[in-house]
């Protein structure tokens, strides 16, 4: 279910033109401890198909992707 | 690198080599946002500096404005300035914080323009002949 997730971190990267969106993710999932569940908020477009192929070719697991009013809403785990 | 992503490390095959020639800060951006994404997906950057792009990559210039291709027009040039984001410089350091970036300077431009590698921001690893930059291209070569 949507938003029942413990969230450890949220990052509001709304205004950040690509590809600064995927560094802040890049940069917390460096920061973070594997299990860590990272939450990431994106209005760029390039976004919605940078962050699941990262997300995938890194090996981490992307649990929910949210659509809302003028951007969307990732929520990632560290998977390693 | 630390390996972020990274961990998937670069194989054969997979690195992008770049040769920058133009020294504008819409071809240097766009020529860094390849090597950050290129980076971040694990493959392996080769950058080869020449003429105007590498003079953009002097210390002391680095950061003043470069301009913009000339099909920009005035409009154009508007564009791309309103619309922000990182510089260029920037999203190189990131994507050397990331994956593996090796930036060149071409030997025969430094020679042409008076450079030595003192005057260059430290984001230039060293400088090369041609052939020693070709010794680590195994695809492609991207000019910009």
């Amino acid at each position: 279910m949507p938003g029942v997730t413990h969230i450890d971190r949220s990052i509001d990267a709304r205004g950040l033109p690509c590809p600064g969106p995927l560094m802040s993710l890049i940069g917390a999932i460096r920061e973070g401890q594997v299990g860590d569940v990272i939450e990431i908020l994106s209005s760029d477009q390039g976004t919605k198909t940078d962050l699941p192929a990262w997300i995938h070719k890194a090996g981490h697991e992307l649990i929910e992707v949210e659509e809302a009013d003028g951007f969307a809403r990732f929520v990632v785990r560290k998977a390693r | 690198m630390d390996g972020s992503l990274g961990e998937a490390h670069p194989e054969a095959g997979q690195t992008l080599s770049l040769v920058l020639f133009s020294g504008t800060d819409d071809r240097l951006t766009a020529a860094a946002v390849l090597t950050v994404g290129a980076a971040a997906m694990g493959r392996r950057v080769n950058v080869f500096l020449q003429y105007w792009a590498l003079d953009a990559f002097r210390a002391d210039r680095i950061h003043k404005d470069h301009g913009v291709a000339a099909e920009a027009g005035p409009e154009g040039a508007d564009i791309v300035r309103r619309h922000g984001g990182q510089h260029w410089s920037e999203l190189l350091r990131q994507a050397k914080d990331i994956g593996e970036v090796a930036i060149h300077a071409c030997s025969l431009s430094m020679e042409m323009f008076g450079i030595t590698t003192d005057d260059l921001d430290p984001l230039v690893d060293d400088q090369e002949g041609v052939a020693s930059f070709f010794m680590d291209v195994d695809g492609p070569v991207t000019f910009i």
